[in-house]
């Protein structure tokens, strides 16, 4: 387990420098950020003013590997409009978008797993078809529009949750609802086919043979080796909400991280675009990595790999 | 008279298919007395598997089990509900199964699986469970028991693993072991271990044992009686010496005749086959299952449905309208070298 642990940290580690790599020469890919900066009819001179301030005159690799430096201190560098520095502002935003993609991929979950594994149990049932139709609006429905709805019976009709804002819990409660119920189908459906799989296994007709009792049967030997591929997708998931909550950042008036990205990209903020996306990657990396590690724990045949 | 395990009455085990009800088990009827071995036989689809799984109850949901009785150790298993079953199943009767690679959940140790079987039917402490399990490892002859037991499946063999299945069979010293082609799944040098061991340990813990196979060499073996069945019915039962030394229906004979004998079956001759396909068993038939295949089969075996004769021996029966008769005629083709 250890010598699997040290494998995969490596790979992480590896695959996060990667993710560095290419994120900061992209944005070099986008246009020369001297000019984007000056502005439009910005005179020659100006221009190479701020090339020199900023260091775009260096050679790139150098200009990466101060940047990488200066990140792996935490100094992404001072934002280009906000004229504070990057780091600031992200780990300002950051603990509400975690916060919200944590309640929303909890809410996933919770939501999901207990209806894909009761629709596993009795397939074709009515809960069975209930848990479809839940999959099936849930894919269908834009978020948007979900969360526009919730916004009207909860937040205007009923007022019973504040509509905009990150203050207090209840105002991440119609957001990560709203975030989470879009990823519940899938995991929904990951579950059932899962569970579904599992009961139809042998090892599962052997520990009925033991004669244990349904729920051991279920909870021990089923949902164990029924949940790995949840496990994976709640991982993934998790870090696409994190970096992908941007239209229910804005509808809710959340100043999270997507909310952030979003004002950086119109104003060409290249360091706070760079650090965010340095980050969502590293979390993304990690994320995966805690997945692997839970799926190691549970399928002793995976810690070999 | 020995002490009666086993008695099941007229099963039936009926599938619905898309095609209507597939009759998978069509009244069989058999019992195993204590320190007996009963080998059931027949070719793939026969319904030997359903038959021990249906005394199991362990069935595919969709399957409809029927029985005039069922009885486990005097207990009748038709009337009982799931719960009480369930508390039968693996103390009182225990089942080995055909696939041992995949019969052992891989996300736990062998040992908590040895474990659990015992935990869950007797007021024991784990250190007595695990005291039990490890000395049913060395019994079933796996070496280093104490390391072995809390090893994953996946690291074991498949010989191994059907090994650990056999001790978890034993766990709870239950009366009756059902075990459907344990060796099927294994390299040929270790099924006669397997075999050789499955015996063994039923003499010495005097279980009832249901072995079923389709290799009438191991047969011959270990057998007390034997069950032949053919298409969902028993076509033959009887002590293992009066089956093989006077088969009395074509099918039994034909099977026999498949069996290559090490001097007397010429080297690089083709190996006996019965000609012909099993008839399906979906919906109603008429007459006997076995006409089609059959080389003596004359108009009245197609017309009628056909009942278990007594034949010759005590406890002989079969289900041939022309068994008395076939000693006479001539030998069938099956036992020629076919082409």
């Amino acid at each position: 387990m250890l010598a699997f642990t040290v494998k995969r940290l490596g790979v992480a580690l590896l695959v996060a420098l990667t993710v560095s790599l290419i994120t900061f020469s992209m944005i070099y890919v986008s246009g020369d950020p001297a000019i984007a900066i000056a502005g439009e009819g910005a005179r020659a001179s100006d221009i190479e003013a701020i090339r020199k301030f900023y260091g775009f005159d260096r050679p790139i690799i150098v200009q990466y590997v101060d940047w990488l430096a200066g990140a792996l201190r935490g100094d992404f560098g001072r934002s280009f409009t906000l004229r504070q520095p990057v780091a600031d502002i992200i780990f300002a935003r950051l603990p509400v978008t975690i916060l919200l993609g944590a309640a929303a991929i909890g809410f996933a979950l919770v939501l999901a797993i207990p209806l894909g594994v009761l629709a596993a149990v009795r397939p074709n049932s009515m809960l069975d078809r209930f848990a479809l139709t839940v999959a099936v609006v849930g894919q269908a429905m834009p978020t948007f529009w979900f969360a526009l709805t919730l916004i009207l019976w909860l937040g205007v009709t009923w007022r019973l949750l504040p509509i905009t804002g990150s203050d207090t819990w209840q105002h991440f409660v119609m957001p990560a609802i709203a975030l989470g119920y879009f990823v519940t189908p899938a995991v929904m459906r990951l579950t059932r086919a899962g569970v579904l799989e599992v009961l139809a296994s042998d090892y599962i007709r052997t520990a009925r043979a033991k004669g244990l009792r349904p729920p051991t049967v279920l909870f021990k030997h089923a949902l164990r080796n029924a949940i790995i591929p949840v496990v994976s997708l709640a991982a993934v998931q998790f870090g696409f909400m994190l970096g992908g909550s941007i239209v229910i950042e804005t509808i809710f008036q959340i100043n999270g991280l997507g909310y952030l990205a979003w004002e950086s990209i119109q104003r060409k903020d290249l360091p706070t675009m760079q650090a965010i996306v340095l980050v969502l990657a590293v979390i993304y990396v990690l994320l995966t990595l805690l997945a692997d590690l839970l799926n190691a724990f549970l399928d002793p045949r995976l810690r070999a790999a | 008279m020995s002490e009666r395990i086993l008695t099941v009455d007229n099963l039936r085990v009926d599938l619905p298919v898309p095609a209507g009800t597939l009759h998978a088990v069509q009244g069989v009827s058999f019992h195993v007395d204590r320190g007996e071995t009963v080998c059931i036989v027949g070719e793939s689809g026969c319904g030997k598997t359903l038959t021990a799984l249906a005394v199991m109850d362990l069935l595919p949901a969709r399957a409809r089990r029927t029985a005039q009785r069922l009885e486990l150790a005097g207990r009748d298993m038709l009337s009982i509900g799931e719960r009480a079953m369930a508390d039968i199943r693996g103390a009182r009767a225990a089942m080995i199964f055909q696939e041992p690679m995949t019969s052992l959940n891989p996300a736990y140790t062998i040992g908590n699986q040895l474990e659990e079987a015992l935990l869950r039917h007797s007021r024991v402490s784990r250190r007595q469970a695990r005291a039990r399990a490890v000395y049913l490892l060395e019994r079933v002859g796996i070496t280093a028991a104490a390391s072995r037991f809390k090893q994953y499946p996946h690291q074991l063999s498949g010989g191994l693993r059907q090994r650990v299945m056999i001790a978890m069979a034993l766990m709870c010293g239950p009366s009756l072991i059902l075990a459907d082609e344990p060796t099927t799944a294994l390299d040929v040098t270790i099924q006669a271990q397997i075999l050789h061991l499955l015996a063994e340990l039923q003499r010495e813990f005097a279980t009832g044992l249901v072995l079923i196979t389709h290799d009438l060499g191991v047969v011959a073996r270990i057998a007390t009686r034997v069950v032949v069945m053919y298409a969902g019915e028993v076509v033959e039962t009887g002590t293992a010496a009066a089956i093989f030394s006077r088969p009395a229906h074509p099918y039994t004979r034909g099977l026999i005749a498949c069996i290559p004998v090490p001097g007397r079956t010429r080297r690089g001759a083709a190996l006996g086959t019965i000609p012909g396909m099993v008839p399906s068993l979906v919906g109603k038939s008429i007459g006997c299952h076995f006409a089609s295949r059959c080389d003596y089969a004359i108009d009245a075996c197609r017309s009628a449905d056909v009942t278990l004769e007594a034949a010759r021996d005590a406890g002989h029966l079969v289900r041939c309208i022309r068994h008395a008769e076939l000693p006479a005629l001539a030998p069938t083709r099956v036992a020629e070298a076919a082409p």
